[in-house]
Formats: structure tokens, C-alpha cells, sequence
């Protein structure tokens, strides 16, 4: 049984139809990494698998159950956290307070606070600081430690590197790495760095107005098979190109 | 002046108990309360219906009433403001303003036009007063009802500021999709907030029963003291709520003691409609660059020239 299962997702904005019959699946503690470039569909796909954007048709399985029709708070429960772009800190709380939160509310398990600064340790001087006066790299560690308090099995990351500073991005990926070795919890994130994308990921699914236009093993799939896919373009055209 | 300065300090007390729910709605929901006054007055008859009918004592049925306005509180939330906020703005405006329309026959259809009061069920303590000095003396209902709106504001200060429940409002305020994202069940908690506000309110409404005369139609007057209150102060902060009850209660008693006493509601208004304005040209002044910006750019769109040049000239001793 996957631990996180996604079958004929469709889901719209309006009449636009977002994401058409996307399909995939994840085992426990592997890493998918998504991409496809801007309009492909890729945050509301992780929208609607987070519970804050409706689904249309198909089904989300989450060790087993369907979640489909849950609530967002519902699926975090049950151990499906994101981080969303953008970060959505409570800019007005302290770090502390972010995190004690996402404790309080979500699943219960090994992930504390100690074991988050631990794991996140630039988040140590900052936690009785309030969020809204963070740098752009501190609050997307803030935004990774509130969803690992949720102790969830399958998580979310949403654009990680965006808006990031090189060493800011090394320090982040060198945390997910962490997270990577313990195979516990399953990742799907979104990443606009190919090269990235398939160095750190188990899978890679490759968006293209809402389809799945390539799907594989990471290390399996050409960069240049990745380029086609991302921009639509057929073999001939890439090598005329 | 002295003395209408403290009376006003009083009945801002008052006006901050009537103005937290509204506040509190508003801060976390997002959405203002029209049949907010119709609340406090609802609040008030439920408290003269268990001292006259059920022969309860006044403090008592006070003690009573919350809850059920809690109730109630969290039933409108969940079964008609919440669906009614998914459709827009609009909406809740207009159901809320039927509610109150609702809520004003109701309360007459069972209780009369008859003006009512708690007054004579709390013995000397509606007329009980403490002489400070010869030509000063306070009420003593005056005072305990400013003690118990600061003691209901610390109280909901200290709810948000430490408890679980607390910390989820807070975070539903300031983004309930990001509260969603973490675990916390957004419409559960606003439907917690409702039921706190409806409470607090139906408190307001049992203290203005005890010092004043109420009719089943009192609940708009109340409504439009508790949103200057909330205007004034800030909207969706506590503290400021009681700062903007106290100056709208000084201004309503120094209107009416220093002019006539027609001014008493006037004088409020229009401390009202000054800090709005207020409020309106420094938001419009942020947005252009500060104070310095703003009055060149109105300076130069009236008269059509840049406004002339302030030079500074040194004056030399001797």
C-alpha cells in the first residue's frame, strides 16, 4: 500500500481547467520532486492535495484512507503537512508561537521543538523573535519547522528555493537532506532548479498545462527529455533548436 | 469638568464591554455584526426574564444568561454567518441587518413596547454613589461596571495571548487558510469567537439594563456606540476598543455638560466622524510617501503650482 496515492486528479479555477487527470504515487520516506513551468498547474495541484483548493474529480489516498472530501485541517491531522508558497507565516507571532501551534493542532509524534531546532538550528536565536521581521531564508526555515511539528508522513514544499539566497538555498537543502536519510516522512516538493530537482528527489513528474507530461525515476530521466517535457516541445524541435 | 470628565470615564466602561464582541468579530471573522446592539439588548430581557419571570436575583440571572448567549453565539455563527460569509461582503450586512430586525419584533412580540430596567432589582446600588470630594461623586454601578470591562478585556487578553484556543484565533485572524494549513479547524474557531462576543455583549446589554431604560427597539443606538467605540480605538485591537470607549464617553459627557444636554450623543459623533477623517487622510498620506508628500500633492492639484519654498535664515547675534 503507498503511503500517499493520487489518482485522475482534476481540479479548476472556474472554467480553466488547472490540473487534468494527474496521477501518481509515493512509498514511505521517497522524495517527488514536481515541476513545470509557470501556469503549469504545479501550486494548485498542491493546493487541492493540502485540502484549501476543491477537487473536481479523482482521488487523494493518505496511508489508505481517501481524503479526498476532508478539510485542509482534517488532512493535516492526518499526517499531510505544507509548506505553502510564500511561506504564510502569523507574522504578527512570535517563532515560538508559529510553532507552538502547528504542536498544538497537528499529529502528534517525534517531531518537538527540540528536535526541530536541532534539526534547524538557525532557528535557535530566533525564536522568541517575532515572524514578521524575519529574512526571507529564516522564515522558510520557520515555514519547514511549523510543518515537521505536525509530524506529518507526507510533506508538502511548495517553491522552497524561491526568493532564496544561494547559501541560503545550500543550508535549506542540507536540513531536507537530513529529513531525506531518515525515510520517514515522504516529500513531494516543487522546485524550479532542475538540476536540483533531480539530484534531490527519488522521482520527478514533469507538468505541462495541467498533464503529466513526464514522469520517471529521477536519475533515470535525461536532462534533455526534462526540457522537452517542461516546455512542450517534440524531439525534433529541441535538436533544430 | 472634572466630574463630567470621570462620568464619561465610566460610561466608556460600558462602551467597552458593548464594543469587544463587535471588535472581536470583526478582528478574526471579518465581518461586522449589524444586529450587534439587538444582541445586547437580547442579552438584557434574557436577564429581566429571570429576574421577573423565573424570580431569580439579578446577578444571578446574569451569571445565567451567558452561557445561552454563548449558545447562541456559536449557533449564528455556524448555521447562518458563516454560509452567508462565503457569498461576499454584502450578504452578511444584509442577513445581519434582518437578524437585528428579527430579533427587535421578536423581543417585542413577547416582552411589549414597554420600557424596561433591571433598576429596581439591584436595590441602592442603581442610585448608590461614593462622595469623593464635595462636588464630585461617582455611582457605584458606574464603577463596577468599568471594573468588569476590564476585567472581560483582560480576561480575553489573556485568553488570546496564552491558552491553545487563544493562539488559534490569533493565527485565524491573521490568515485562515495558513490556520487551515496547520491543523486549526478556521470555522470551529470563529464559531468559538462569535460565541465569546455574543456572550460578552449580552453582558453589556444586562449592565445597560440595570442603568438605564431599555425598549426592544434600543438596539441600534447601542449598535452605533459600539462601532464609533471600535472606530475610535481601532479596529480588532482590545485595549484600543477601551481607549475609543472612554473617549467616546468623555466626549459624550463633556458635550452635554459643557454645551446642553441635547449634545450628549452629538458631541460623540462627531469626535467620531473627526478621527475617521483623520484615519482616512493618513492612510491616504501613507500611501503617498508621508504628510510632506500629500499636502504638496493637494497644494499643487487646488492651486496648480508647487507650493513656495520655506528658506531658513540664520540671524547672527549683534
Amino acid at each position: 500500500m503507498s503511503a500517499f496515492m493520487v489518482d485522475q486528479l482534476v481540479a479548476k479555477h472556474g472554467l480553466l481547467m488547472a490540473v487534468r487527470g494527474v496521477s501518481f504515487s509515493l512509498e514511505k520516506g521517497e522524495i517527488l520532486a514536481i515541476v513545470g513551468a509557470n501556469g503549469a498547474g504545479k501550486t494548485t495541484l498542491f493546493c487541492s492535495l493540502s485540502g484549501v483548493h476543491p477537487v473536481d474529480s479523482g482521488r487523494i489516498t493518505l496511508n489508505g484512507e481517501d481524503i479526498t472530501a476532508w478539510p485542509a485541517h482534517q488532512r493535516v491531522r492526518s499526517g499531510l503537512a505544507m509548506v505553502p508558497e510564500g511561506r504564510r507565516l502569523f507574522v504578527d507571532m512570535t517563532v515560538r508561537e508559529n510553532l507552538q501551534i502547528a504542536a498544538e493542532h497537528g499529529r502528534s509524534g517525534d517531531w518537538v521543538l527540540d528536535k526541530v531546532v536541532a534539526a534547524l538550528p538557525v532557528l535557535e536565536p530566533i525564536l522568541n523573535q517575532v515572524a514578521g521581521g524575519l529574512s526571507g531564508g529564516q522564515r522558510q526555515a520557520v515555514a519547514i519547522a511549523r510543518a515537521l511539528m505536525c509530524n506529518p508522513s507526507v510533506l508538502l514544499l511548495d517553491e522552497v528555493s524561491l526568493g532564496l539566497s544561494p547559501i541560503a538555498v545550500e543550508g535549506l537543502y542540507q536540513s531536507l537532506e537530513q529529513l531525506k536519510k531518515s525515510k520517514v516522512t515522504s516529500m513531494i516538493i516543487v522546485e524550479q532548479d532542475l538540476k536540483r530537482a533531480i539530484q534531490f528527489s527519488d522521482h520527478l513528474l514533469c507538468l505541462l498545462e495541467g498533464r503529466v507530461a513526464l514522469s520517471g525515476c529521477s536519475h533515470e530521466l535525461t536532462h534533455k527529455a526534462i526540457t522537452q517535457a517542461y516546455f512542450g516541445l517534440e524531439a525534433e524541435e529541441t535538436e533544430n533548436a | 469638568m472634572l466630574d463630567a470628565i470621570i462620568q464619561g470615564l465610566l460610561l466608556g466602561g460600558y462602551y467597552a464591554m458593548l464594543a469587544a464582541g463587535l471588535s472581536l468579530l470583526f478582528g478574526v471573522a471579518k465581518f461586522i455584526n449589524l444586529a450587534h446592539g439587538d444582541l445586547a439588548i437580547l442579552g438584557a430581557y434574557l436577564v429581566l426574564f429571570g429576574v421577573k419571570v423565573l424570580g431569580l436575583s439579578p446577578w444571578l440571572s446574569v451569571l445565567l444568561s451567558l452561557p445561552i448567549m454563548g449558545i447562541l453565539g456559536w449557533l449564528l455563527q455556524k448555521y447562518l454567518f458563516t454560509r452567508t460569509q462565503a457569498a461576499g461582503f454584502l450578504l452578511p450586512l444584509l442577513v445581519t441587518f434582518g437578524l437585528g430586525a428579527v430579533l427587535q419584533n421578536g423581543l417585542y412580540g413577547v416582552f411589549g413596547s414597554d420600557t424596561r430596567s433591571l433598576a429596581n432589582y439591584i436595590g441602592d446600588l442603581s442610585w448608590d454613589s461614593w462622595q469623593l470630594t464635595d462636588q464630585i461623586s461617582v455611582g457605584k454601578l458606574p464603577v463596577i461596571t468599568f471594573a468588569c470591562a476590564i476585567l472581560v478585556l483582560a480576561g480575553l487578553q489573556l485568553m488570546l495571548s496564552f491558552t491553545r484556543l487563544g493562539r488559534a484565533i490569533r493565527a485565524t485572524a491573521s490568515d485562515p487558510e495558513a490556520a487551515e494549513l496547520n491543523g486549526i479547524n478556521a470555522n470551529a474557531v470563529h464559531c468559538s469567537v462569535s460565541a465569546i462576543a455574543v456572550m460578552v455583549t449580552g453582558l453589556a446589554g444586562a449592565f445597560l439594563a440595570m442603568r438605564a431604560q431599555i425598549t426592544p427597539y434600543d438596539g441600534p443606538v447601542q449598535l452605533i456606540f459600539a462601532f464609533e467605540a471600535v472606530v475610535i480605538g481601532g479596529i480588532g485591537s482590545l485595549w484600543g476598543t477601551l481607549i475609543g470607549g472612554i473617549v467616546l464617553g468623555i466626549s459624550q459627557s463633556l458635550g452635554a455638560t459643557l454645551i446642553s444636554a441635547q449634545w450628549f450623543q452629538l458631541t460623540g459623533h462627531l469626535v467620531f466622524l473627526a478621527v475617521l477623517t483623520a484615519r482616512f487622510y493618513s492612510a491616504i498620506a501613507h500611501q503617498r510617501g508621508g504628510w510632506r508628500m500629500f499636502l504638496k500633492q493637494s497644494y499643487f492639484s487646488i492651486t496648480g503650482s508647487l507650493p513656495p519654498k520655506v528658506t531658513k535664515t540664520k540671524i547672527k547675534n549683534g
